[in-house]
């Protein structure tokens, strides 16, 4: 089974997924597929549930409804080991960076390696000594990880993220917050891991410009469904009014600018005492 | 009037809920131990943070904690002109009751207080799910750990609580106060009992060791991952222990020592 | 991951430390020092009435503690029977020696005080002292004091 879906286009489908927290309805019925070797980005706006959409892929939250399939294993079917297992395939890049901040940096990347294997020290270090040196940090090794900046912490959580070789990578939002020179940096390795090593990326964001420029095929999530999807450029022709609107920025469109609100000249007038 | 109950009511299942997440939790961790083991090097790095760092409160406390009672107990014993057993009243107090609570409620203070923070920060900022997507389980990885650190470190340190208010109330009683040395040890040596106060004393630490690490990282593990919600755990692993410890030492006094 | 020797010093410093302080509680606080003095022989006497005596009263010569009770038991002759253990080094107590049952202070534990007689042979294990004296019970002790005044009179 697991053979056959490995020669399959799709490393990662959901099906009919829909989820609530609490009382709030986050993902209504919706069905993705990502495709093997390509970069897919899910944009939407803040608070439609983006990040909790990866944590549904990695098994750390339970759908209401519906079934997401990693590798053709069904996520929320497998046994605790299973899904440790399935998760040493999966790397995961958080918006943080969630390094450990009681390790230097090249004892977060090399934390994986001494968890899930077995090989002798000197084999570690050269592994970690690529890794670092791929995203340019191999000079930063000693540091802890107070003394990075943000967009440095972002790289070595991204070393560590592939530093089992996984088949796949996601990405929280990882251009938030980051100078242009970081953004830059961090657009050209997650292309360059794409391309050179063939890895799968999974990139959720809400900017537009930077993930349209690297992305395979864009979906556009919001109130808890799937707007519009499609590559790139169908995307920037989209005839959709939201998705120009998020598209181009607009300020204002099918979201208004105005929260729900009584008429203005009403709400001034009404005081009385 | 309704509105009372409702509260009481969600109240009560607000906190049975929370006790059965804390009783998995350390179900959870206790399964981490025996991996533990095999890699003594995560337990010695918490033994160290637990432990030695909170080595110098107990200490000094234990010192001062010590001379306190020779001073007033000299004066009580004093009016039966039964000074001599100065000795035993300092060393019982100290290894049946003072010892084990004084250190556990000045471990929760300061460990159980670091580690509530530190694992709710750790939440706060991925770390612990950042360790998951790795495969990594953080109750075996990073809770197990301090947990067995803490059951270890406690008893360590009321022993030692213990130990140096016996010396601080001897520096006073004998040094300042002039009770004759011999018979303030001799005294103490016909009078303790090794099974029955000072094996009493250690179980106590250690029980009180098991309730405190397990509040405190539950507490943590639990808490509401902003800055607000560490700040909060925290204050509640200081109070929840200190209600905890005396509950369970009255509990524990009244099984050991009730049928003397 | 860290391995830092000056943490590793401390953390056995700590667990030492911790060993250490426990055996000082035993040997120096607590009676474990007398069980582990085991080498002695024990003898044994019996009194009319045991009184206050429990298990580990001292029992002294001339105020010097040389042992201590071991066991109380009820004699088939309806008499207590105190076991008591004492150390080899005090070997030389002549076989008439008489044991009594004292009060430390008005208030104060009870103890033996052995009076040492004047025979050649020595105690040995499993001995028995002949002469005692129970102990004085201070209610019986008053009652007698009241019942003589009253029959003074």
């Amino acid at each position: 089974m697991d053979n056959s879906n490995q020669s399959s286009n799709t490393i990662v489908t959901i099906n009919n997924l829909t989820f609530y927290r609490g009382n709030r309805l986050i993902f209504d019925n919706i069905s993705l597929e990502f495709q093997r070797a390509k970069i897919t980005a899910i944009m939407g706006p803040s608070g439609t549930g983006k990040t909790t959409l990866l944590k549904l892929i990695g098994g750390q939250l339970q759908p209401n409804r519906g079934e997401v399939l990693v590798n053709g294993q069904n996520v929320h079917k497998l046994q605790r080991s299973q899904l440790f297992e399935l998760r040493k395939k999966m790397g995961m890049l958080f918006q943080s960076g969630a390094l450990l901040t009681d390790m230097s940096v090249f004892d977060n990347v090399a934390f994986p390696l001494r968890e899930h294997t077995h090989l002798p020290e000197s084999m570690i270090r050269s592994l970690v000594l690529m890794k670092l040196q791929a995203i340019g940090l191999r000079g930063a090794r000693d540091l802890m990880p107070s003394e990075l900046s943000g967009g440095m912490a972002r790289r070595v959580a991204l070393a560590r993220a592939i530093a089992l070789d996984p088949l796949m990578i996601m990405y929280d939002e990882p251009f938030t917050g980051q100078d242009p020179i970081s953004k830059g940096v961090l657009l050209h390795l997650i292309k360059s891991l794409n391309t050179t090593l063939g890895l799968t990326s999974i990139i959720v964001s809400h900017d537009v410009h930077e993930t349209a420029a690297i992305a395979d095929y864009i979906y556009i999530i919001a109130d808890g469904k799937i707007i519009d999807h499609g590559t790139p450029a169908e995307i920037q022709d989209s005839k959709s009014e939201w998705v120009q609107q998020f598209v181009k920025g607009a300020m204002d469109g099918p979201v208004h600018f105005h929260y729900p609100a009584p008429d203005y000249v009403d709400d001034l007038l009404s005081y009385s005492n | 009037m309704l509105k009372t109950f409702q509260n009481l009511g969600h109240t009560t299942l607000a906190s049975f809920s929370k006790l059965g997440r804390a009783s998995f939790f350390l179900l959870h961790a206790l399964s981490g131990v025996p991996k533990l083991l095999l890699r003594p090097r995560l337990l010695i790095n918490q033994l160290y943070s637990v432990g030695v760092l909170s080595f110098l409160i107990i200490t000094i406390s234990g010192l001062f904690v010590g001379m306190v009672i020779s001073f007033q107990g000299f004066h009580i014993l004093s009016d039966f002109g039964a000074e001599e057993t100065l000795g035993v009243m300092v060393a019982a107090s100290l290894v049946r009751e003072l010892g084990p609570v004084m250190s556990a409620l000045l471990f929760a203070g300061r460990a159980g207080s670091a580690l509530t923070a530190e694992i709710g920060l750790m939440k706060a900022t991925e770390q612990l799910s950042g360790m998951e997507m790795m495969a990594v389980d953080p109750i075996h990885r990073i809770i197990a750990p301090r947990y067995l650190a803490g059951i270890i470190a406690m008893p360590i340190l009321a022993i030692l609580f213990s130990c140096i208010g016996v010396l601080g109330g001897h520096l006073v009683g004998v040094g300042l106060l002039g009770v004759d040395n011999g018979s303030f040890w001799a005294q103490m040596q016909t009078k303790l009992d090794f099974r029955d106060d000072i094996l009493n004393g250690v179980i106590k630490s250690i029980v009180f060791g098991c309730a405190v690490t397990w509040i405190a990282l539950f507490e943590g593990y639990d808490t509401i991952p902003t800055s607000e919600g560490v700040s909060r755990a925290t204050t509640r692993t200081v109070v929840n222990s200190a209600f905890t410890i005396l509950g369970l030492d009255f509990i524990l006094t009244t099984l050991m020592f009730g049928d003397n | 991951m860290q391995q830092s020797p000056t943490q590793d010093t401390l953390v056995g410093l700590f667990v030492a430390s911790g060993i250490i302080g426990l055996f000082f509680l035993a040997m120096q606080i607590s009676n474990l020092s007398s069980f582990i003095e085991d080498d002695g022989y024990t003898i044994k006497a019996r009194f009319q009435n045991a009184g206050g005596l429990k298990i580990k009263s001292p029992v002294s010569v001339a105020g010097v503690k040389i042992g201590q009770v071991s066991a109380i038991q009820l004699g088939d002759d309806h008499r207590a029977v105190v076991a008591i253990k004492i150390k080899n080094q005090y070997n030389k107590l002549p076989s008439d020696t008489s044991a009594s049952i004292f009060t430390a202070g008005l208030l104060g534990e009870q103890y033996i005080n052995l009076d040492p007689g004047g025979m050649d042979d020595y105690l040995k294990e499993n001995s028995e002292i002949d002469i005692t004296q129970s102990a004085i019970i201070l209610e019986q002790a008053l009652g007698q004091f009241l019942f003589k005044k009253s029959a003074d009179k």
